[in-house]
């Protein structure tokens, strides 16, 4: 009878408080993990749009590919048009 | 008188056993709740980090290929301006455009960083550039060859005027007027029958 009491005494002083203790800490570092994920959210959101542009280096590359395109009409022109160094000084 | 106490401690039992089960469910399932808001977070983190993993596929080959086409287009300028104008006087052209920038040379030639920049490329007013191509009193760099440029940012007419004769530096009310040529002109000349015609006796050789 008197363990019966004291198992009684153990239930209501020691296990309920020390489940209680746990079962809130594992609540709250879940409650805290919550707006840690809602800003990740959000930023992920946000780094999605601003991704949005890189479609236009699609463009950016074909226009590259024709500037430098003419650029080396240009200068192929050049090249038949002056002389080179080399044979300037040759000729002074 | 053991049969309430009996019953009294096992009701004591019943009481603290079902705290604890009302404690468990509380919190356990505050925690599912949590958990589930978590899990709902987390979707919209990998939704977004898919599209942001979905737009930049594409971007490390583009970059390249943009920076494959500039470096093509770099060694082609480079090759060219080194090829026309010679390895000095493109590193003369380059800092003098550019002030300083003959330092880091050219990227496919590295013995340019090593060539004294030549003094070239600075900039002229129009008029000092005009009497230099007429090859009159164009003393471009030929005073002072390691002096100052002949550039005048604020005032480049006055620079040019420098360069003519001394009367147009005193800055006089009047300067003698050109000569009116013309019908109308106030002097006429008559018409010489000999200019145009045959020589009428050759110069002698010496």
């Amino acid at each position: 009878m008197t363990l019966w009491w004291i198992g009684d005494v153990v239930l209501l002083v020691i296990v309920l408080p020390v489940v209680v203790y746990l079962l809130r800490g594992v609540l709250e570092a879940a409650k805290s993990i919550v707006p840690t994920v809602r800003r990740t959210a959000t930023i992920a959101n946000a780094g999605s749009k601003d991704l949005d542009s890189a479609a236009l280096l699609l463009t950016t590359r074909e226009q590259v590919k024709q500037t430098v395109a003419g650029v080396a009409d240009y200068g192929g022109s050049l090249d038949v048009i002056l002389d080179d160094a080399d044979d300037e000084a040759q000729r002074a | 008188m053991i049969v309430p106490a009996v019953i009294a401690a096992g009701l004591v039992m019943i009481v603290a056993v079902l705290l604890i089960v009302l404690a468990l469910v509380y919190y356990l399932v505050s925690t599912i709740v949590q958990l589930r808001r978590i899990a709902a977070g987390l979707d919209d983190v990998i939704a977004g980090v898919g599209e942001i993993v979905e737009k930049s596929a594409p971007v490390n080959d583009v970059v390249t290929t943009i920076n494959e086409q500039l470096d093509a287009g770099v060694n082609l300028l480079e090759g060219l301006l080194v090829q026309k104008a010679g390895m000095s006087d493109a590193i003369g052209l380059i800092d003098g455009l550019y002030p300083g920038a003959a330092a880091a040379g050219l990227r496919n030639f590295p013995e340019s960083t090593d060539i004294d920049p030549p003094r070239i490329a600075e900039v002229y007013t129009k008029g000092t550039l005009t009497l230099a191509r007429l090859g009159r009193e164009a003393p471009i760099a030929a005073a002072s060859p390691e002096g100052e440029v002949l550039r005048n940012v604020e005032g480049g007419s006055l620079a040019a005027r420098e360069l003519y004769p001394e009367v147009r530096q005193t800055r006089p009310e009047k300067l003698p007027r050109s000569p009116v040529i013309g019908t109308d002109a106030p002097v006429q000349y008559e018409q010489r029958d000999d200019i145009g015609a045959p020589r009428k006796r050759l110069p002698t050789r010496s």
